[in-house]
């Protein structure tokens, strides 16, 4: 038998030409250039300037000291729900709850500021995170449990509760956390002072810290533990998971709700970091764009760090370019571009890839005396 | 509650379900040639921006209703090119697309916001059939739009059952080697379905800012596509059990805002989480009782011929 057929699950019959982690990153950069030149065609074709538009979104994304604090503050919840969601999907559950596991968490961290506002701050800041945390978790439980118990696909019930999720804000800050002083403007009172997190440095607060910190055990778990072993076993074959005696049921519990409880600790983060206070209209879609990110950053914690600075460029960059009158919608525009633009060129190369090892095949069964 | 106000109440659901009628159907002709398409969100909001600009532009309300129909297909397309051509995962390439139509929306209608639709659809009692009590102003006084939703429904069931071109969608759906194998394309009749069920999104999203509301809000779909997904998972893939879910989740959305006329003290934003929580509740009854049974064989799975 000559050893120049290949096997088929082994798509490369050749040495590779390129490590397949440089051949991800490139993928990634060219679909984020491609994305940004599709961006300029459309500006241009609705009429904008988009040389001078996309001028403005870098100054407004990272000319200044402040345009890169306001990226930060961004940066904090995209990163916090892309781990919540990295976490989920890499165990094959599709959680796109990140928006209402994050107003939950926030939620919960209001509740406690503003219901205890007297607490001491020694007290007040570990509950306002822990409450945040447990509150992601437990909204992320329902969906799970449904699932874990009756089957019932996650998708959808994910989704629907970001809906309850968000309504349920808007009920307590029209209703009974609304702000006197606000002339029925959709927000809750402010918090006390001692609820308002700690600062890393300018604006940017001590979510930062516990992103990066949360990407470090991810990453740790994920790599290093029985358990991450589990989980991306589960994630890649459930079958054959549930075969090796693997407690699938709970580990769809245990992982939702961590998922859970990193986008509720964003939720947190935004209440007492940043607005000081809960509102309407709290996250402008972190727990969407999570999803994004965590695909490109194909599930790898550290990437979804890097990942999540990016789209907060982005998303600042959208809100500063309002001021030339392009619409911010530009940044999801693109960003949900660069997904579509990963995923077809990805499939491209696997489906290109197959075929060539396909027809080499056929031609060394062919060559076969 | 007065016959008056029952019959007020079923006339509201069947208008408040007709976007899920030509949504669930689309994502319904989708998911019978096996191609999962969760980006109905997404065109569904291109749709009703597409329709409304050109109805504010044109005065020409069948050429918004039109351009409605053409966006949602083309965005359609471009998740075929994704999920049939390429073989790529349809979670998240159809996310992909939801996302996408949210932000293109709301680019494309900022100028929109705030503007009346100038040729809105109105009533349009039929004939002799409005006259006859309780089924008249239920079914028989509503607009163009809505008489189309009913004839679509019972179109797709006949097409979807009883031709030959509806039996090789669904052979595509559930085992697309046999169905390759009896000489049916199955990549071609996956990119029609996927298309026709973009177009059938684009035109609830036209009903949306075209008849209902009638004009053009930012994420004016508050969920419907996803909705409408469900609705397709409960009608178990059969139009006409679609169209009688469709009714339903419209009479519980019609019914938060009848509840509040009627003077019951509930706050009005609890009231607007019924149809979510209906949802939930329904796709959870229907997950327990049939335990998936009908789902078509090769949903959300690509097909290569060579493999």
């Amino acid at each position: 038998m000559p050893a120049t057929a290949p096997a088929l699950d082994h798509p490369r019959p050749s040495a590779p030409s390129i490590p397949e982690w440089a051949e991800a990153v490139m993928i990634r950069i060219g679909a984020v250039l491609a994305a940004l030149l599709a961006g300029a065609a459309f500006m241009a074709a609705t009429g904008h300037d988009a040389w001078t538009a996309y001028r403005v979104m870098a100054a407004g994304a990272a000319g200044s000291p402040f345009a890169i604090e306001q990226t930060l503050i961004k940066a904090i919840p995209l990163m916090l729900t892309g781990l919540g969601v990295t976490l989920a999907f890499a165990m094959g559950l599709w959680n796109i709850g990140a928006e209402g596991q994050l107003a939950v968490g926030a939620l919960a961290a209001s509740w406690l500021a503003l219901t205890v506002p007297s607490l001491p701050r020694p007290l007040m800041l570990p509950g306002l995170l822990v409450f945040g945390f447990a509150g992601g978790a437990a909204w992320a439980l329902i969906p799970a449990a449904l699932r874990a118990f009756a089957g019932m696909n996650e998708i959808i019930s994910t989704l629907m509760l970001n809906y309850v999720a968000l309504l349920w804000v808007d009920y307590l800050v029209f209703g009974a956390w609304a702000d006197p002083a606000a002339f029925s403007f959709p927000y809750s009172r402010p918090f006390p002072e001692s609820a308002h997190l700690p600062t890393v440095f300018g604006g940017v607060h001590l979510g930062l810290v516990l992103a990066v910190c949360a990407a470090a055990v991810l990453w740790m778990v994920l790599r290093a533990t029985p358990w991450g072993y589990e989980i991306r076993t589960i994630g890649q074959s459930p079958a054959a998971a549930r075969y090796a005696g693997m407690p699938v049921a709970r580990n769809i519990l245990l992982v939702m709700a961590a998922s859970g409880a990193l986008s509720g600790l964003a939720g947190a983060g935004e209440v007492g970091g940043v607005i000081h206070r809960i509102q309407q209209g709290l996250s402008p879609g972190y727990g969407f764009t999570a999803i994004i990110i965590a695909w490109v950053a194909r599930l790898q914690p550290w990437a979804v760090i890097v990942v999540a600075v990016l789209f907060a460029m982005l998303l600042n960059g959208g809100f500063v370019i309002q001021t030339t009158g392009v619409p911010a919608a530009i940044a999801a525009m693109i960003q949900a571009l660069i997904l579509f633009l990963v995923l077809a060129s990805e499939y491209l190369l696997r489906r290109l890839r197959r075929r060539r090892a396909t027809a080499a095949l056929r031609l060394a069964l062919a060559a076969r005396p | 509650m007065t016959t008056h106000q029952v019959t007020a109440l079923l006339a509201a659901a069947v208008t408040a379900g007709t976007p899920l009628v030509f949504a669930g159907l689309g994502e319904l002709l989708a998911e019978r040639s096996g191609v999962l398409n969760l980006g109905v969100e997404g065109m569904m909001l291109v749709g009703a921006v597409s329709g409304f600009a050109v109805a504010a532009v044109t005065r020409d309300p069948w050429l918004a209703v039109a351009a409605a129909v053409v966006a949602g297909g083309g965005m359609a397309a471009g998740h075929a090119f994704l999920a049939v051509t390429l073989g790529a995962d349809q979670v998240s390439a159809g996310l992909s697309l939801a996302l996408f139509g949210g932000g293109l929306s709301a680019f494309l209608g900022k100028p929109f916001i705030g503007i009346p639709n100038p040729v809105p659809f109105r009533a349009a009692p039929v004939p002799g059939l409005s006259a006859v009590p309780l089924v008249g102003p239920v079914l028989f006084r509503q607009d163009l739009l809505v008489y189309l939703g009913y004839g679509l429904a019972a179109a797709a069931w006949w097409w979807i059952y009883r031709t030959r071109a509806g039996l090789h969608l669904r052979a595509c759906g559930e085992d697309p080697a046999a169905a390759d194998a009896m000489g049916i394309r199955v990549a071609l009749t996956r990119y029609a379905a996927v298309a026709g069920g973009g177009a059938l999104a684009g035109l609830a999203g036209g009903y949306l800012s075209l008849a209902y509301t009638p004009a053009w809000t930012e994420n004016m779909t508050g969920g419907l596509g996803w909705i409408a997904i469900a609705l397709v998972i409960f009608a178990t893939w059969n139009p006409l059990r679609l169209l009688g879910g469709a009714y339903l989740f419209g009479a519980v959305d019609a019914l938060g805002f009848r509840v509040q006329l009627l003077g019951v003290q509930t706050s009005s934003i609890l009231l607007r989480m019924l149809p979510y929580l209906f949802t939930l509740v329904v796709l959870f009854a229907i997950t327990v009782i049939q335990r998936q049974a009908r789902v078509p064989g090769a949903l959300a799975q690509p097909y290569f011929r060579e493999e």
